[in-house]
């Protein structure tokens, strides 16, 4: 049955609580620097305008910024509560980014954000710029930290098994904190929060627009965060194709659900729209080999010819594998050493893993009973067979493959209200430069519109991203269900329940306020 | 060199430990609102003058968990794994509190203002309740069974679980962790108490924490004593740092404070800075009663939490079987890990020195109607 396992409700806990996070926190780093620009604005001009306009603007910033905070130490929490295996198994890596977090970011946006709000009168003008700043510049190193800790759970680099402690542990620093991976992973991030933020300043500009109030607040605050938006998501884009390079490279399995590509083949296309055919999705799910091999993967597609093999390799003619190419194995890809090996396949793998994992049991045995010969043998094993650690945990197949509906659709959605906003943020400024945006009336409706887009597209990239590496928790390493904490299923589908209720309560009431704050207007200030 | 780095470690997430029950007056403070704090002003005066410093309590709690991660990820997934619902309870009475300030006078709250307020209180009352029970856990322990190689059991690889359903609940039941609890409660009022007495500009409610911090604070330093007796003669569990064999040792922590030595020059420096700040208070003007006694609280906790894991202690017993206690050699992070965040906390005492000019800067003034009704407040 669905979620019944205590994986299943781990898993729905720690999404909803990932969701719920993410719907404020972009917003805060978005918001955070789009404010610290328009303070500058008025530190420069020492105008009362831009004072009135950053004050509206920190009003629907602390707003959000309270949830956030709120929603962000259950995910802190989870890690042990939740998953205390895999806090074990990863503790000594994912640990130092989370204190690192904790000590550089944390306290840098509290301490400041006291000043921004209660220090006008009592501080000087620059003094409280330079506040607003450090709250902005302490969100994005916070999303830095964090997004190091959830690159290297894509991406596991920098440590190594130790058999004696059994987990792994950091090697090396500079390797974790600055992988290829992570530093794209946070661009991509913090850009699209930066998206976020403007279209939500773009679009309650254009509702007083819209409502004839506010002109000059409005079209400031829309040029401020047009060009804002505009830079950003072209930055966006770019670091789009950073991430399908990554992926393809390190995750072939996600790729491949995000095109709902079963069959690999040399200079693949690129589905642009699509409509999958679910039932061989269900087939694999079935374990129903025929029927998965007599269905077709798209009801309709319209493809870019060899798209994806440029995106993901940088070849045109490059192979990119499917999803029953990663379980059968076989084609031949290049290693991190720069080789070309060929593919275990996942019967393989899974026998790799179990090997590993009764390795380090007869490690532990030998090592108890002082036996050093049979020690360094069950390492050696170990050692070898260690990169399919976690395929040790995993039975069949349909194990290994994600949501492929879910990661394709999210994927598409994603990239759609991506190119939407370049056009809209486009448009945006060419009609504040003709002067006719305060009088476009379908252009105002169309900004309101954009804001529960953006939300949307956001956690859409977070479904690809996320769902998209399943099982795995460590990729290759540590799957889903050897992470969990020993909890009953009932305590879960308790806590879920809480916070579910808790969430929504709290999320209709910042809902709520930031309609009145926004009804009430920057002229209250 | 990791035995150092481990024992600088638990120095530095007890000092964290230390700093989150001094700046716990904002817990302490929040207990007022209901009984103490009656009119809407003197509420509207409470509320701002602990909102200006919330964020810093509840930032340091995460930089507690995040450190404890980071340096001990054995003790995160054992009791954050294990003692479920009273972390999970701890979790929710910090979730309202992060919402309430800036929520309760907000219009479109949905909820009415009233409910936020009892959010804070329940937040400052069973909040610090229940972190001091968590930590009386140091020193009572846990029903829990750890084996890391448990990993290798592929049909249930959960290393550590908790031997009974109450996942947690039952610490509240053991005296011990309950009269931690309350000591830490009291420690927050108090030290609340002696935060509005300095911060806020308002008589009424001056004349009433001065009443009742004669009270409060001859409670929570009996209790303290008792606290301290029950501590000095309880028994703690040795370690043996070569063979990793866990053995009972009565009187462990007297043993512990004597032995160590600067523990126990703290816990006394720390109790007499604490009756020096309360009496000034009593019989002086208490201009500085708040800095002295917080400073008094933050040196004997962060005693306490050192004598839980120094001169070779298990500080996390496995009521279970002891040989599977946690003690700072089982369960910290790798050498280099630790030794890559101790450069890392080098970074400390600049976060100290911003604090204290931010502390300082919006410290300088008494809050006042005037203050709050000011077109530039941000008013909670």
């Amino acid at each position: 049955m669905f979620l019944t396992t205590l994986t299943d409700l781990s898993r729905l806990q720690f999404a909803l609580t990932a969701m719920f996070h993410w719907i404020f926190v972009p917003l805060t780093i978005g918001l955070g620097f789009i404010i610290a620009i328009m303070e500058t604005y008025y530190v420069r001009s020492g105008k009362d305008f831009w004072k009135r306009t950053v004050k509206f603007w920190m009003n629907v910033f602390a707003v959000n910024f309270a949830i956030g905070i709120a929603t962000g130490i259950i995910l802190e929490f989870q890690f042990g509560t939740n998953w205390s295996n895999y806090a074990w198994f990863v503790g000594d890596i994912f640990g130092a980014p989370l204190a690192i977090e904790g000590i550089i970011a944390f306290f840098m946006e509290s301490t400041f954000f006291a000043i921004m709000f209660f220090g006008w009168n009592k501080v000087s003008k620059n003094a409280h710029l330079t506040s607003t700043w450090l709250v902005a510049l302490g969100t994005a190193i916070s999303a830095y930290w964090i997004l190091v800790a959830n690159a290297w759970m894509q991406y596991p680099a920098g440590m190594e098994f130790n058999p004696d402690t059994a987990r792994n542990e950091m090697v090396n620093f500079w390797a974790v904190a600055t992988s290829p991976v992570a530093v794209n992973k946070f661009l991509h991030t913090i850009l699209n929060a930066f998206v976020l933020g403007a279209v939500v300043v773009v679009g309650i500009s254009a509702w007083y627009l819209k409502k004839k109030r506010e002109e000059e607040f409005s079209r400031k605050s829309i040029k401020i965060a047009a060009i804002f938006g505009l830079v950003s998501i072209l930055l966006l884009i770019y670091t789009g194709d950073g991430s399908a390079y990554h992926v393809a490279q390190k995750q072939p399995m996600k790729l491949a659900a995000m095109e709902g590509l079963y069959d690999g083949q040399n200079g693949t296309q690129l589905v642009a729209i699509g409509i999958l055919n679910n039932k061989k999705f269900k087939a694999l799910r079935d374990n129903d080999s025929l029927g998965f091999e007599l269905e077709k993967p798209y009801v309709f597609q319209i493809s870019v010819p060899k798209a994806l093999s440029l995106l993901g390799y940088r070849d045109v003619n490059a192979f990119v594998p499917g999803i029953n190419d990663i379980i059968k194995g076989g084609y031949k890809y290049k290693d991190s050493t720069g080789n070309y090996v060929t593919a275990q396949s996942l019967e393989e793998k899974i026998l790799s893993g179990r090997i590993a994992i009764n390795a380090l049991a007869s490690y532990n045995k030998a090592k108890n009973a002082g036996d050093e010969d049979g020690a360094s043998a069950s390492k050696k094993d170990l050692q070898e067979n260690f990169k399919n650690f976690g395929y040790g945990y995993l039975k069949e197949s349909k194990d290994i493959v994600p949501n492929v509906p879910l990661v394709f659709y999210s994927f598409r959605i994603m990239v759609l209200l991506g190119g939407y906003f370049l056009l809209f943020f486009i448009l945006t400024l060419w009609l504040e430069q003709k002067e006719k945006i305060g009088r476009c009336k379908w252009y105002q409706n169309l900004a309101i519109i954009s804001i529960p887009l953006v939300y949307i597209c956001s956690q859409a990239g977070w479904i690809v991203a996320e769902v998209g590496r399943q099982p795995w928790t460590i990729q290759d390493l540590l799957p889903v269900q050897a992470s969990v904490s020993g909890v009953s299923s009932s305590a879960v589908l308790t806590t879920v329940i809480l916070f579910f209720v808790l969430f929504s309560v709290l999320l209709t009431a910042e809902i709520s306020i930031l309609l009145k704050v926004i009804k009430k207007g920057p002229a209250s200030n | 060199m990791i035995y150092f780095l481990q024992h600088y470690w638990w120095t530095i997430v007890s000092l964290l430990g230390a700093l989150l029950v001094a700046l716990m007056f904002v817990q302490g403070g929040q207990s007022l609102l209901l009984g103490t704090a009656r009119n809407k002003e003197e509420k509207m005066l409470l509320v701002n003058a602990l909102g200006h410093k919330w964020e810093l309590t509840f930032t340091t709690l995460v930089t507690f968990g995040g450190a404890v991660f980071a340096s001990f990820p054995l003790y995160y997934s054992t009791s954050f794994g294990g003692a479920y619902w009273l972390w999970i309870v701890i979790l929710f009475l910090f979730v309202i509190q992060a919402v309430s300030y800036e929520y309760r006078s907000k219009k479109g709250n949905i909820l009415g203002s009233r409910t936020y307020e009892i959010f804070l209180f329940l937040n400052g009352m069973f909040g610090s309740i229940l972190i001091g029970v968590a930590v009386g856990t140091f020193f009572t322990g846990g029903n829990f069974v750890m084996d890391k190689m448990s990993i290798t059991e592929t049909f249930k690889p959960t290393i550590s679980y908790w031997a009974n359903g109450w996942h947690g609940l039952e610490a509240i039941t053991v005296p011990f962790n309950l009269l931690m609890g309350i000591v830490v409660f009291l420690a927050a009022r108090t030290l609340g108490l002696l935060y509005v007495i300095m911060q806020i500009d308002s008589d009424s409610l001056k004349a009433k924490c001065k009443s009742q911090v004669k009270v409060t604070g001859v409670s929570f330093v009996l209790l303290f004593v008792i606290l301290l007796a029950a501590l000095f003669t309880k028994t703690g569990y040795s370690v043996n740092p070569e063979s990793g064999v866990i053995a009972p040792v009565p009187y462990k922590y007297l043993h512990n404070m004597i032995a160590t030595v600067w523990p126990g020059i703290m816990l006394i420096t720390g109790t007499v800075l604490v009756l020096w700040g309360l009496g000034t208070n009593y019989f002086s003007s208490g201009k500085h009663s708040f800095y002295i006694t917080a400073g008094g609280i933050v040196l004997a906790v962060w005693s306490i939490l050192l004598c839980a894991a120094f001169n070779n202690t298990a500080y996390f017993v496995s009521n279970c079987d002891i040989q599977e206690s946690l003690t700072l050699y089982n369960s910290s992070s790798s050498l280099f890990t630790l030794k890559v965040m101790a450069y890392v906390s080098l970074i400390i005492p600049a976060v100290v020195a911003y604090i204290a000019y931010v502390w300082r800067a919006l410290t300088r003034k008494k809050i006042s109607n005037e203050d709050l009704n000011s077109p530039d407040s941000h008013k909670y």
